[in-house]
């Protein structure tokens, strides 16, 4: 299992777009993949789960996930969040 | 028979096709353990009933009207294929004994609850789009046939309640022939659209929906404001009949096409059109348009979770610009608010949004919002022939606020090294009364007028134009209405600058003589409506419309206004 945090630092946080983006990218992967904040849990290809989490600019989540891509699958996501989801 | 609103012209004889919301029972009664497994199939098999549904709306929606317009249903799909969704409705189904609309009914609901409260407004309203997945694939499970506006197989007359915007861009416009609704009015969106489908549309038809059913035969007259349901032998005859000569009178004024807007004096009048997107240019064009004299920018700025940004909006303009090939083109700044609000810009409730918060006002309060529009604006303005409108200007004070972030626009871009069209002109609307009588003071503001009657007309009778019981008191021939329009168009003039009309008044036949008359330099309507004008114009000298406005001016009301404009329009028509 890999674990890592990262933060949001997009301007709409993860407001529909980027939470698709998000969905689309962990929905390439096998492994179990969740996002968490405090006590909160979503399935990050589950875009109603991700998106009701209320993810705003500045907060750090913590990407977790279980299988055998893992490590390419949480480096995917991180990429795409500290890349702000290639806003304009 | 049935009497509305005569909101688009032309006349359409078809199948009626009705949107009803159709009423979904729950059965929440508690099922066998040997139904579980095929409870659970049917909501599998919904599901990708749905997809497929939401697919073809989709995949129509990206053919007809762009990406952007497609990208809702993307969302949708996305919520279709969600894994949390499937596994807790399947869960609930196996674990609580439950029908599986009943369990997608509940699962749904929490998430709809969860996205109700959220602080975001734009997120708040996709839990919509939740409500519309989920009767969908309700009405899948129920085998309910869906409101597929997308995809009719067949040419049919739309009868609905009500067309919001969202629903209209998920029509085929090719199997539209024409449009009948409960409620709207002349200038509701969905006569606005009809208008520039160039379809006919009778509105404000209060029970239509109630006394149609789909498959019907239904005759609708826009030029009449009449819907006639099940027809006999009789006057199906007659109004194929009138079709027909409707048909070739339109031919004829395609003809008209080629032509420029002139009196038979002279007098020269710019014939434009009013666009909402690039797209429309195309019809703009096809009716002969000389230039774009009103863009709404609004729906670059709709449906969607963030402002655009200057390049989107660049790239906008530009096609515009570049499809006018050197036209004029009129760009009016962003016009939100009153009955358009844009979730992401945190708009207040209020209480009487006309009179709210809105357009000019608005851009003022974020000038980061008008600044880019207009960065966007002078990047583009180069590959073509431009001009600014502010939109709801009220006093003078607005015009060189307006102009200062204009200024900064100007001078970022300048550091920036791009280039711009510097001398392009700046205009606005004039649509609320204090405009119109201060237009001596405004005239020394700007280089020109737009007068926006639809605004114009509400505010200065005080009457709501989507008030259906105050319908015939809208009237841009009031006499008040007439002279406000006679003084915008004299102050520009004594100060050397020029009016045009983008409103709806622009567009009607009967106000043509008088507006000459007044002297107005441009119109600009719906493209549909250029050819009939240009007739009446072109078949008109200067003195003679002179003298047609100095009568009016007379008239104590309306009404007989009205009259007397049918004569002189209807004879003016039959010297050809």
């Amino acid at each position: 299992m890999i674990v890592r945090e990262v933060e949001v630092t997009n301007k709409a946080g993860l407001h529909m777009r980027p939470a698709a983006q998000i969905v689309q990218t962990a929905g390439k992967y096998d492994s179990q993949i969740t996002l968490e904040k405090d006590c909160r849990k979503a399935n990050a290809k589950s875009i109603m789960d991700v998106v009701a989490m209320g993810i705003k600019k500045g907060t750090v989540i913590t990407i977790r996930a279980e299988g055998d891509d893992e490590k390419e699958a949480v480096d995917a996501l991180v990429n795409l969040i500290m890349g702000n989801f290639d806003e304009e | 028979m049935f009497k509305g609103v005569a909101a688009s012209p032309g006349i359409a004889i078809g199948e009626a096709y009705v949107i009803q919301e159709k009423e979904i029972e729950i059965s929440t009664e508690k099922i066998p353990e040997e139904k579980i497994q095929r409870e659970i199939e049917t909501f599998r098999r919904a599901i990708s009933a749905s997809k497929e549904q939401i697919d073809k709306i989709r995949q129509k929606t990206l053919e007809e009207m762009g990406e952007e317009k497609a990208q809702i249903f993307q969302a949708h799909m996305m919520i279709l294929e969600d894994p949390s969704l499937v596994e807790a409705v399947e869960k609930k189904i196996k674990e609580e004994y439950i029908t599986a609309e009943n369990a997608l009914y509940q699962v749904t609901e929490e998430y709809v609850n969860i996205f109700m409260q959220m602080e975001d407004e734009y997120l708040r309203e996709r839990a919509s789009d939740i409500k519309d997945v989920s009767a969908r694939v309700m009405k899948n499970i129920l085998g309910i046939q869906a409101n597929t506006l997308a995809d009719m197989d067949r040419e049919v007359v739309i009868v609905a309640k009500d067309l919001t915007p969202s629903e209209t861009a998920q029509i085929d416009k090719k199997k539209v022939l024409a449009f009948a609704a409960d409620v709207g009015g002349r200038t509701s969106h969905m006569a606005i659209m009809a208008r520039s489908l160039e379809k006919p549309a009778v509105l404000g038809l209060s029970k239509i929906t109630a006394n149609v059913k789909t498959g019907d035969r239904i005759i609708v007259d826009g030029n009449e404001g009449v819907v006639i349901v099940n027809p006999d032998e009789q006057v199906y005859e007659e109004y194929l009949n009138l079709k027909q000569k409707y048909m070739e009178y339109k031919e004829e004024l395609k003809r008209l096409k080629e032509m420029a807007g002139i009196t038979t004096d002279g007098c020269r009048v710019e014939l434009s059109a009013n666009i909402g997107t690039p797209e429309d240019v195309c019809g703009a064009l096809q009716n002969g348009a000389e230039g774009i004299g009103l863009y709404r920018t609004e729906f670059l700025y709709m449906h969607r979770d963030e402002v655009p940004s200057e390049e989107e909006q660049f790239k906008a303009y530009r096609e515009v610009a570049e499809k006018m090939q050197g036209k004029p083109v009129i760009i009016r700044t962003l016009d939100i608010g009153g009955d358009k609000k844009l979730p992401y810009l945190d708009m207040p409730e209020e209480l009487n949004p006309f009179l709210g918060w809105r357009a000019i006002r608005m851009c003022l309060d974020r000038p980061e919002i008008l600044k880019t529009q207009l960065k966007a604006i002078l990047r583009a303005s180069g590959y073509g022939s431009f001009k600014i409108m502010y939109p709801m200007v009220s006093s003078v004070e607005e015009i060189r606020k307006a102009n200062g972030i204009l200024e900064e626009a100007k001078e970022e871009l300048r550091r920036e090294g791009v280039s711009f069209d510097n001398k392009l002109q700046v205009g606005i609307m004039v649509e609320i009364p204090s405009a119109a009588v201060t237009a001596d003071l405004l005239a020394k503001e700007v280089d020109f007028f737009s007068i926006g009657t639809n605004d114009l007309v509400q505010y200065t009778l005080a009457v709501d134009r989507m008030n259906a019981k105050l319908s015939h008191m809208y009237d841009p021939f009031h006499p008040a209405v007439l002279r406000l329009i006679k003084n915008v168009i004299d102050s520009s003039h004594d100060n050397g600058k020029w009016t045009g009309m983008c409103g709806e008044m622009a567009g009607d036949p009967l106000a043509a003589p008088i507006l000459v008359g007044m002297g107005i330099d441009e119109l600009s309507m719906s493209a549909a409506s250029i050819p009939q004008v240009k007739r009446i114009i072109r078949s008109l000298s200067l003195e003679e419309a002179k003298g047609i406005v100095e009568k009016v001016f007379k008239m104590e009301s309306s009404q007989e206004i009205r009259n007397y404009l049918k004569d002189v329009v209807g004879s003016i028509l039959k010297r050809n």
